[in-house]
């Protein structure tokens, strides 16, 4: 791959970086923490060390474009526009959340801000997020839908039955893998013939391209010429975003499978907040006291995120039976 | 002697068709692989080609020739040497069409019902002073998709063949010709694929029609109808709507083996979130279709390869909707109360008309929805006859009949004189054999044995 320029940006579109980045990781270090005070159940999967991918994405989107992913999906809503409040709320299964409690961590939508969810089933999300760009298409609305799966999702077969129909249709969707290096305690190279994940869309005529996911200016562009490329009717691409995530699978997760060293290594080498905070610091857009002002505000906000998502009630015993079918309208 | 063509069976469930047109003459030489003839059936045209060589010695059935026989000989083939002279008397169809009278032997009776004045003639929501059409359950499906495609831009319909090839049941037939291949689209052999697509494209506010093939393929695409389109509304709090039909033949066809005949009623009606509509005849067909496609929750229509075919009235109305949800009291009667949905519903009327001439006088409740499942009209109906019997095409077990049977015991217990009976099929996967498919698969004989031990008349 030819060495390319490094990415052109401003002061004020990297201050909006570090700080929506700054905002998933420090939500999400809440949601563990809440998670260990037992106030979070079930499943908790959380994003820390991959916030390039879903912000770079999201600058590169305009209004309207969809998102759909899995469940580890906190980072996308927030990315999305969708209140800290709701999504901490729905992650305790209170009244509050964006479902009213009965999604949890893994199942949240907001049509008003073009979020699709938020889905369990490894892989749905991919003939999911076709399905939004063939609406796309159909109604003609100029929107893309970009559809984030894992590295473990990418050997579901599904996906490859939707990268066949988003191609031969010519679908407005961006197909995102974000490979984290490891499908649950499973890494890429135990569990795929091909790791070059970005090289899966071959058969299909649909191009691959891999990106440095750790750096939210590199995948910005990259999302920006794929979605543009399916904007343009061209029909789909596949980045593939490397990345790492630091915490476990999910929050049940003692990470037997791969050593601490790997870990602290790629937080000390490759920590994608880490290098935004240095590039502000190098290039004088911000110092230290701002930084520590930004820092303080973020906290501000997920703690309210916190607090209101504890103090909301639990949704009450008649929600049981709603939203279970809407009614015929006559 | 000569050679007999016979009128060959172009599916598995053809019986008829019409020789539509010779393409040979008496006298023309004939080798292997020329094509004699085009017959239509009421799914296809196909072509008729030679295994034989030979001279055409007489044609037996003319062109323009309706309701030939499968089996029949349609065409007398001279071999060297020999002249018209050595035609003799064309053979009776015997062997060869027997493969389709076996399995089906009670089926002409279906359609012809119970005689009109046992009969509740009309559904409630029909006005009493329609005219009535003839049509095939084929194309009242068919008019209830292209209806709804005319009334709403967002309705679409794909699939594998529906478009170029016309529907593999011709269910979607001349879709492609009026709405164009943006609304009518053919899909790969890929069901998880597009049923997953189709239900992205119904969050993103369109109005799918997914047709399976036939049900037994829908099993790639269960993740997709049960996690992605019925839990959503729920786990998004309401947000999050998914209108979509997902329609196809479900169950028995008939000689396609185990994995081509499963009836997966109880499957569906077990998951909230979804609606579950299993039609009998063409007016229910047509109504309900339409009212599935303009619900707004995701629908699971079954249809019966078997019934595609058959035909009838169906009220010529603008806009005609049939509610879902609500069963049809078929026939009225006192002694016991016989429950079907789909083709059994026609079993159960054979069976009524049989009981009848034995002093039983047997109501018959079509449930047409399974999912919401009416249970207020069976309930009612027990209440008048005491006694009930439960009749499905599927497996008996975790089946619709079982559900029934216990809500009428929960609800309806102090009126019942007899234990509810339960009419399934065999406890084992469809077998190929004729002999062996027709001892599994529940029929007339079975609802009227059924009928009598629920009356104690064995």
């Amino acid at each position: 791959m030819a060495k390319k320029s490094a990415p052109r940006t401003n002061k004020e579109e990297l201050l909006e970086y570090y700080r929506e980045m700054l905002l998933i990781r420090r939500f999400e270090e809440k949601a563990g923490q809440l998670y260990g005070m037992g106030q979070i159940a079930g499943f908790c999967h959380l994003y820390i060390g991959q916030e390039a991918v879903v912000t770079g994405c999201r600058a590169a989107m305009n209004d309207g474009d969809q998102m759909i992913t899995g469940y580890r999906d906190h980072a996308h809503m927030l990315a999305c526009g969708m209140s800290s409040r709701g999504i901490m709320a729905e992650l305790t299964g209170r009244e509050g959340g964006y479902s009213r409690g009965k999604g949890g961590s893994m199942h949240m939508f907001s049509t008003e801000k073009h979020f699709y969810g938020g889905h369990g089933i490894v892989g749905a999300q991919v003939s999911l997020g076709a399905g939004l760009g063939f609406a796309n298409k159909y109604l003609d609305n100029g929107a893309v839908s970009l559809a984030f799966f894992g590295d473990g999702a990418s050997n579901q077969g599904q996906v490859y039955e939707s990268f066949n129909m988003a191609k031969l249709w010519d679908l407005p969707v961006v197909f995102i893998i974000e490979n984290n290096q490891y499908a649950m305690g499973t890494s890429v190279a135990r569990s795929s013939a091909e790791t070059e994940l970005y090289k899966r869309g071959i058969s299909f005529e649909i191009e691959g391209v891999h990106v440095d996911g750790m750096n939210v200016l590199e995948v910005r562009d990259a999302a920006a010429r794929a979605i543009k490329h399916a904007r343009d009717g061209k029909g789909p691409m596949i980045l593939e975003m490397e990345t790492y995530r630091y915490r476990g699978h999910s929050m049940s997760d003692p990470a037997k499978y791969r050593s601490r060293d790997e870990v602290t290594k790629t937080r000390s080498e490759r920590d994608p907040i880490d290098w935004v905070r240095a590039m502000l610091l190098d290039k004088k857009w911000a110092d230290e006291a701002d930084l520590k002002a930004m820092d303080k505000e973020i906290k501000e906000i997920v703690k309210d995120a916190a607090d209101f998502s504890l103090e909301s009630p639990e949704p009450h015993p008649d929600e049981l039976w709603t939203d279970v079918l809407l009614p015929v309208e006559a | 002697m000569a050679i007999d063509i016979q009128m060959p069976a172009l599916s598995p469930t053809m019986e008829e068709g019409t020789l539509s047109k010779w393409l040979v003459k008496e006298g023309d030489e004939v080798s292997s692989g020329d094509i004699l003839a085009e017959i239509e059936t009421d799914k296809a045209t196909m072509e008729v080609d030679s295994i034989d060589e030979g001279v055409v010695g007489k044609i037996v059935v003319a062109a323009g020739t309706d309701g030939v026989k499968v089996g029949a000989v349609i065409l007398q083939l001279l071999e060297d040497g020999e002249s018209a002279d050595d035609l003799g008397k064309p053979a009776t169809a015997t062997a060869a069409n027997a493969k389709a009278e076996a399995p089906k032997a009670e089926a002409p009776a279906a359609t012809s019902g119970a005689p009109a004045a046992a009969v509740v003639p009309n559904d409630p929501s029909i006005p009493t002073n329609i005219k009535l059409v003839e049509t095939t359950v084929r194309d009242a499906l068919r008019d209830a998709m292209a209806e709804e495609m005319r009334r709403d831009d967002k309705v679409f319909v794909m699939g594998e063949e529906v478009a170029e090839y016309q529907g593999a049941y011709k269910v979607t037939r001349e879709l492609l010709q009026e709405f164009g291949e943006r609304r009518v689209i053919d899909t790969p052999i890929t069901e998880h694929g597009f049923a997953g697509i189709g239900v992205g494209a119904a969050m993103g506010g369109l109005r799918p029609i997914v047709e399976f093939m036939t049900w037994n393929f829908a099993m790639q695409a269960i993740d997709h109808i049960i996690n992605s389109a019925a839990k959503t509304l729920y786990m998004s709090g309401g947000q999050m709507r998914c209108p979509i039909v997902f329609r196809g033949p479900n169950g028995a066809a008939s000689r396609v083996g185990a994995q081509h005949s499963h009836d997966y009623s109880s499957w569906y009606a077990n998951v909230p979130g979804l609606k579950v509509v299993a039609p009998y005849d063409s007016a229910d067909a047509k109504g309900l279709l339409k009212a599935a496609i303009r619900d707004p929750n995701p629908v699971v229509f079954l249809e019966h390869e078997l019934m595609y075919g058959e035909t009838f009235d169906v009220p010529d109305m603008d806009d005609f909707l049939i509610p879902i949800g609500k069963a049809k009291v078929r026939r009225e009667g006192s002694d016991v109360t016989l429950v079907a949905h789909s083709r059994m519903v026609g079993r159960c009327l054979e069976a009524a008309e049989i009981l009848a001439g034995e002093g039983i006088s047997a109501e018959v409740i079509d449930l047409r929805t399974l999912r919401p499942l009416d249970t207020d009209t069976v309930i009612e109906s027990v209440k008048k006859t005491n006694r009930i019997v439960c009749a499905e095409e599927g497996w008996g077990q975790s089946g619709i009949g079982a559900e029934i049977a216990a809500r009428v015991m929960a609800d309806a217990f102090d009126y019942l004189d007899a234990p509810p009976e339960r009419v399934f099929q065999a406890d084992v996967p469809l077998p190929y054999a004729a002999n062996l498919e027709a001892l599994s698969l529940p029929g007339t004989e079975d609802v009227v044995k059924a009928a009598k031990q629920a009356c104690y008349k064995n």
